[in-house]
């Protein structure tokens, strides 16, 4: 018998995580961004339930600052693998009075999410969310749990974190309360890279090296041509057309491209490979402080 | 930098470090990092940037693992980190434990699914107290494999002599223990790398591999992929569907068990018992995503069909008919107990959660007590504290299907959940049943 890959050990770790979400919650939901950890989440949670359907929806937070091209993908790949899709909209927080709009050219809906997140939550009941969080993204993340909870205001608690045993996960909780579920946890960019590739998983194309129109700003190119971003007066001169694609793909106005010509997943995962930041060295919603993510997480973000 | 590994042949370890405060083991897991080019520019500039503001006098690579606000600003390590990087031999996860008063708790969190534990001592100190409680707690969760870094041997001028002495003096330790793992001594300098990932030249008398070599060639076997075959239940696949599915046919009866294999190797074909009814059947299939698979391998994740239609659910244990598990409900354990505002005492109730199972336990009797620096068991006090370790007898609300520890780390292992806070509270290695506690069909009530 021949020793099993460190693919495969993390497709079963993944897959084990998903049906103890299943088994142990009332009415979990798969929080879905279009990005390529949720589309690898999404991905496994149909491989868990075959031949069923997945036993939850899908769940996207809607900033209503998308790239048209995830958008596209989102509604094709939901019916591809025949799923429900459940939409929480920023917009409506905001129409509602519950958040308001940054202001200013930097500003970002990307903390107004938490809100809606919440509102989301609060609203269909569930009682456990699955993100595509690693373990190897960010700092505050590398301590976070398979399943994690949070109190009846959403918060997390990084000092007071249920210890994680062997393959125990303990998802008991008081009415009211939630769990974030990390089905990642232990995969590295280059594990998802490679994934994809072993699987053949379609992406969508924002993810391949493109030409578009940028603008940078602080050190990050970001995008000048769907509109999403309000450009000041002098930085209109400074758009510039470039051989760009993007390392992750989140809400438009945070989500930082990389220069690359890489136009295949074999290219990708070499690029990968070679690269001297992290993925989130793209995010601008991270360069807010040193703990940005930690804080964002105790509100209840993602 | 994530390394570029052969998807189709690399292989997993996960190992754990364990160390007193000042043994370097951060410096060792950033040099491994470092060297392995795990670490990218802009962690290394962060860190950079915050060791300047902390006044440090050198990068403090601690600050890559100790993310949280609270950890950064005293400077300690509240958590188990986990830190991944990949050579191009294999992937690597570690699990980074505190040294500090918790570290029991930690480094019990941390070995439980570890395949190998690195033990780092100070040349200049030898072996200690602290190196005993480490390697008990190795040798009590059954980690396999033990590596001994003798580190800082740039401080004692890489003296074999030394080396040689706390060598001998570790292995005489070891004999005390139940279970001995293998120990693979390695003498290094984490600071300047010596014999980390390269051989040193100042230790021409060692011929052994580097750490990193080590690492990469350990034959790590988990006693469960050899052992008896376990299907824990995990969840039951029925689509309720008139569809035909292109791989499995129509769909209408189709129930699945679905769960991860917990040891051994199931094929179509074979008998097997089916718990909590303990009824015979046989396998029919095996599925994944992928179709019909020729065989259930340990660890990975399937669904399995049998030819008659029994009654199981999650909480239910698939075995081989010829590969009998034990049932019962009162057993022996060692446990850990992991709250800080509350003890462990006779008649305590608790909820118990074993492989896919939850019932309802109490604590029958508190055996004893281990002092882990001595290894003695004492009957002195029989309350636990935050971060003691012992042995109890705990009866179960409903029989569950287990092997002992020693024998599976997963169908021996358990937690305790405390019933008012939900907190997990105590980690479980059971021992063995209690023979005939009770009747077939008696009914226990808790």
């Amino acid at each position: 018998m021949s020793a099993i890959t460190h693919l495969q050990f993390l497709e079963s770790e993944a897959i084990y995580i998903l049906r103890e979400t299943a088994a142990q919650f009332q009415k979990p939901a798969l929080l879905f961004s279009g990005g390529k950890d949720s589309i690898v989440m999404a991905w496994l949670a149909r491989k868990a339930f075959y031949p069923s359907k997945l036993p939850f929806p899908l769940l996207h937070v809607d900033t209503g600052h998308n790239f048209p091209e995830a958008m596209t993908y989102r509604d094709w790949f939901v019916n591809e693998i025949g799923a429900k899709l459940t939409v929480g909209s920023v917009q409506k927080s905001i129409d509602d009075g519950k958040v308001q709009e940054e202001k200013g050219h930097n500003a970002s809906r990307n903390k107004l999410q938490t809100v809606t997140l919440l509102d989301t939550i609060e609203e269909n009941q569930y009682d456990a969310c699955l993100g595509g969080g690693r373990r190897d993204e960010e700092k505050a993340r590398a301590k976070e749990r398979f399943f994690s909870h949070r109190d009846e205001f959403g918060q997390w608690d990084p000092k007071n974190q249920r210890p994680e045993l062997w393959n125990i996960f303990n998802g008991r909780k008081h009415f009211g309360e939630h769990f974030r579920v990390f089905p990642l946890s232990n995969w590295t960019e280059m594990d998802i890279w490679q994934y994809i590739r072993q699987e053949n998983i379609p992406l969508p194309s924002l993810y391949f090296s493109h030409q578009r129109k940028i603008i940078e700003r602080h050190g990050q190119l970001l995008d000048a041509s769907t509109g999403i971003i309000p450009l000041l007066d002098e930085e209109i001169p400074k758009v510039k057309e470039m051989t760009i694609r993007f390392r992750t793909v989140g809400d438009a106005t945070c989500t930082g491209a990389v220069e690359s010509t890489a136009s295949t997943i074999d290219d990708i995962v070499a690029e990968v490979a070679a690269a001297r930041q992290t993925e989130r060295g793209t995010r601008a919603d991270d360069k807010r402080s040193e703990t940005a993510m930690e804080d964002r997480k105790k509100e209840g973000y993602f | 930098m994530d390394v570029l590994v052969n998807p189709t042949e690399s292989s997993l370890l996960r190992f754990t470090t364990a160390g007193s405060v000042d043994d370097g083991k951060s410096t060792l897991i950033g040099r491994l990092l470092y060297d392995s080019k795990s670490i990218f520019e802009d962690q290394l500039l962060a860190v950079e940037e915050s060791s300047k503001r902390r006044g440090d006098a050198h990068v403090n690579l601690a600050l890559l693992t100790d993310g949280l606000r609270a950890e950064r600003e005293q400077g300690i390590t509240i958590d188990v980190a986990y830190r991944y990087f990949a050579t191009p031999k294999r992937k690597f996860i570690i699990a980074d434990t505190p040294g500090h008063i918790q570290y029991t708790r930690n480094m019990v969190t941390g070995a439980s699914t570890a395949d190998l534990a690195i033990i780092l001592i100070d040349a200049r100190l030898g072996v200690i107290e602290q190196t005993m409680r480490h390697t008990y707690l190795a040798s009590l969760l059954r980690i396999g494999h033990v590596v001994l870094a003798v580190n800082k041997m740039d401080l004692v001028d890489f003296d074999q002599a030394v080396y040689d002495r706390i060598v001998s003096e570790y292995m005489a330790f070891t004999k005390g223990l139940e279970y001995v793992p293998q120990i693979r001594p390695i003498p290094i300098s984490a600071l300047n790398g010596d014999n980390v990932v390269d051989h040193s030249s100042k230790t021409p008398w060692y011929v052994g591999p580097s750490l990193l070599e080590h690492l990469e060639t350990v034959q790590v076997k988990p006693e469960s992929v050899t052992g008896s075959a376990r299907f824990p239940v995990q969840w039951v696949i029925r689509p309720i569907s008139d569809q035909t599915d292109s791989k499995l046919g129509n769909l209408h009866d189709y129930r699945g068990f679905a769960g991860r294999v917990a040891g051994g190797t199931f094929r179509p074909g074979d008998e097997v018992v089916v718990h909590p009814s303990a009824m015979k059947s046989r396998i029919v299939g095996i599925h994944t995503f992928s179709g019909e698979e020729k065989e259930a391998i340990s660890q990975l994740s399937y669904s399995i069909t049998l030819a008659d239609e029994i009654d199981s659910s999650r909480g239910g244990m698939i075995v081989k008919a010829d590969e009998p598990i034990q049932s019962s409900h009162e057993f022996d354990a060692m446990i850990c107990w992991f709250a800080d505002k509350k003890t462990l005492k006779p008649r305590g109730k608790f909820h118990l959660r074993h492989t896919t199972n939850d019932v309802r336990a109490v604590v029958t009797e508190v055996l004893y007590k281990v002092n882990i620096s001595t290894l003695e068991k004492s009957q002195d006090v029989l309350e636990f504290g935050l971060n003691d370790i012992g042995c109890i007898r705990i009866r179960t609300s409903a029989p569950i299907f287990f092997d002992a520890y020693s024998e599976n780390r997963i169908t021996g292992s358990f937690v305790l959940v405390d019933e008012q806070t939900n907190n997990t509270v105590a980690a479980g290695m059971i021992l063995k049943p209690i023979a005939d506690a009770f009747e077939e069909d008696a009914e226990v009530t808790i």
